[in-house]
């Protein structure tokens, strides 16, 4: 009973997916997908060399405190940071008392009661404190970003797809729209209050060019800050915040597979050891 | 049962006997996996796979349990906790990266598995009722794996679980209540997450608890070997331990490799970047894709295009869920009296493009719905359904296989090609 019944039902599901087949054909043939822009002029991110690519890839402490401080000085007037804490930063290379210097100093104060009346009010931060948001809500952001929102950037470097080389292409990708994309799809047109990147999904993002000028944030030690050194130490920098324990994983693994290697190659000889006297 | 030559456990210590009268617990295991179980001597590295799958369902619990004290499933906090998880509990990280890719391991190594039982007929009397365990545990796994997505809230794990339990809602009438009463609401909200927790933590034991049937089950008719020929006398096995444990603990050392390999280097190689955003209801990604174990039958969902009778998406539905309930029909669609396919010419040919096949579904099921995607998932998903409920049953009935071996020892021997000198009938070292 179960071959003639499975043989209808293979014949009944069999029949259904070519009458979609067919019915999708036809359809293709009749009206041919249309190419939309995103399609045709979206680009993969640059690849970029940072010191922590690759199995061995360790942080440059330099490099992420030249992030922290192109976030701090562009970057933090609109995007939060918000599960990253000022002691966090000791682990890009800040001394205890450096991190209660910087969440003292920190532009925006961490939201608290007062202790009296009960209102809301705001105090100095210290290093156990999350980094303070620029805009108290939501609302307040997208209000005082012509309702766009910025994303906070603590994970926006696993969030998007090849995501430290995303950061770097998105902030060097600002461009004119091409002159061949609007020929091929007037409709497309950047809209008013938009900015042509073609790193971005589609194509137009609400962010202005965050950097723009060299020596836009002046390093102390002594790199010189063009837009490209900025966004690839930016880069950097959000790649910690994603994954602050990359180095710890990548020293880990090794000892675990070396581990690994040596456990792997003892019971080889002990399989072959057992197995000496009997064919298999 | 258990073959009349198999080792007998003899404890010598009065302790053990003592134990051996009271809870013979450790003549259990000697029976199960040591010793006192003869298995043949001729199985090759694809019989590693349900040892190693054990191993991945150890390490899942495991890691499980640990993350489950540091873990909150509560739709305010629950993306949050992940990521306290990640930065401030001790290599809560290492927890983490090992639980979400273990799962894909898991699925690796029971694909490779179920890979064997296709190829070797392992689903072949007397072994139905293993073949439909395994079913059932292949089952639970993918409820367990679903619902473990959906704990982090992040993007994907939010629509994720809107679509899937969308596919309820694809049932008339009933369907719409149905969906509601699964996710406690409308949506997926805190709801739906505790409930999914409570589950993700139960079901795991449950998988465990059918695991032990599967062996069980396996136990009586003892394990199968790639010739697919019946093990006719002593000099065709070998004890279970020694020889396989340590065959087993070679391949263990194997699977760890890979596994630390992708946990350590390539953690989210597997994942999708989206689950990084936090849940939101009002924004839907681009593109919904379950996780890569999820694919081909994620495109066998997709690809009901059309009305028929019946609405198009409730076919899609009836469909997914048929191309897994129609492998338990398997050993009664697949007649053949010869098990393996090493000597079924005809089976063998149609059995690697089911594999070319499963692999296309994947990709398509990966990839965006549109064309020419949807398509080709159409030819790949017909061909599905067709090549378990046509033409498997068709070859068994005209197919020529080739002569296979008396004994496995006479395979065993003619491949080494030596006929003389073996050690088969000297005493078991």
């Amino acid at each position: 009973m179960v071959r003639p019944i499975g043989f209808l039902v293979g014949l009944g599901f069999v029949g259904v997916l070519l009458w979609s087949l067919l019915w999708g054909a036809v359809a293709y043939v009749k009206e041919p997908p249309v190419p939309t822009a995103e399609h045709e002029f979206h680009e993969h991110p640059k690849k970029v060399d940072f010191s922590f690519n690759g199995p061995l890839g360790k942080f440059d402490r330099g490099q992420l405190q030249r992030g922290f401080q192109v976030y701090k000085e562009v970057c933090a007037a609109c995007h939060s940071l918000r599960l990253v804490t000022f002691r966090d930063l000791q682990g890009i290379g800040y001394t205890e008392g450096q991190t209660k210097t910087l969440a003292s100093e920190w532009a925006v104060e961490t939201p608290t009661i007062n202790e009296e009346t009960g209102e809301p009010a705001t105090r100095k931060s210290i290093p156990a404190d999350r980094i303070p948001a620029p805009f108290a809500n939501e609302i307040a952001a997208r209000a005082g970003n012509a309702g766009a929102l910025p994303p906070d950037l603590s994970l926006i470097a696993k969030a998007r797809h090849d995501g430290s080389n995303y950061v770097y292409s998105l902030l060097t990708g600002y461009q004119n729209q091409p002159a061949e994309l609007l020929k091929q799809f007037p409709d497309s047109k950047t809209g008013a209050g938009l900015h042509y990147n073609p790193y971005f999904a589609n194509l137009n993002l609400a962010m202005a060019p965050p950097l723009t000028s060299e020596g836009q944030v002046s390093y102390s030690d002594g790199t010189k800050p063009t837009v490209d050194q900025m966004s690839k130490d930016v880069a950097a920098f959000l790649t910690w915040t994603a994954e602050p324990k990359l180095e710890n994983r990548h020293s880990t693994g090794l000892a675990v597979l070396a581990f690994l290697l040596i456990f792997t190659v003892l019971t080889y000889m002990a399989y072959q050891n057992i197995w000496r006297d009997k064919k298999h | 049962m258990s073959f009349p030559w198999a080792e007998q456990y003899a404890p010598k210590h009065p302790f053990m006997r003592y134990m051996d009268e009271k809870l013979p617990l450790p003549r259990l295991v000697y029976n199960a996996i040591g010793a006192g179980y003869p298995v043949p001597r001729n199985l090759n590295y694809f019989w590693n796979f349900g040892v190693l799958a054990g191993a991945a369902l150890a390490i899942q619990l495991i890691t499980g349990i640990v993350l489950a004290m540091h873990y909150a499933a509560n739709g305010a906090v629950a993306f949050d906790s992940v990521e306290h998880i990640m930065r401030d509990v001790n290599s809560g990280w290492m927890l983490r990266y090992a639980h979400a890719n273990g799962a894909s391991m898991f699925f690796i190594v029971v694909y490779l598995h179920i890979f064997r039982g296709l190829y070797y007929g392992s689903y072949k009397a007397p072994r139905e009722m293993v073949w439909l365990l395994g079913l059932v545990i292949f089952l639970l796994m993918m409820a367990t794996a679903f619902m473990g997505y959906v704990l982090p809230w992040g993007q994907m794990s939010f629509w994720g679980a809107k679509v899937i339990t969308g596919l309820f809602g694809a049932i008339p009438l009933v369907g719409e209540p149905i969906q509601t009463w699964l996710l406690g609401g409308f949506a997926p909200d805190n709801a739906a997450l505790n409930r999914f927790f409570s589950l993700h933590y139960l079901l795991p034991f449950v998988i465990l608890g059918v695991v032990i049937l599967h062996i069980w089950a396996l136990h009586i008719p003892g394990s199968s070997n790639p010739t697919g020929v019946d093990v006719k006398g002593p000099q065709d096995t070998v004890p279970f331990h020694p020889y396989y444990t340590a065959k087993d603990g070679f391949g263990l050392g194997v699977f760890l490799i890979i596994f630390a390999a992708l946990l350590f280097f390539a953690p989210n190689l597997l994942g999708h970047p989206d689950n990084y955003i936090p849940a939101n209801p009002l924004s839907t990604p681009a593109h919904i894709v379950p996780e890569w174990y999820f694919w081909p039958f994620y495109a066998i969902l997709r690809a009901f295009t059309v009305d028929f009778i019946l609405p198009a998406k409730l076919w899609g539905v009836v469909a997914m869920f048929a191309s897994i309930l129609l492998l338990f029909f398997l050993p009664w669609l697949d007649k053949s009296p010869v098990r393996s396919g090493s000597y079924r010419p005809t089976f063998r040919k149609f059995f690697w493009l089911l594999m070319i096949d499963v692999a296309i579904l994947g990709y398509c099921g990966g990839a965006p719905a549109e064309e020419p995607f949807v398509m080709i998932s159409q030819i790949a998903a017909a061909y599905y359904f067709a090549h378990f409920l046509i033409i498997i049953p068709i070859i068994s009935r005209i197919e020529r296989p080739l002569p296979l071996p008396n004994s496995i020892t006479e395979a065993v021997l003619s491949k080494s090609g030596k006929t003389t000198g073996e050690a088969a009938l000297a005493p078991a070292e």
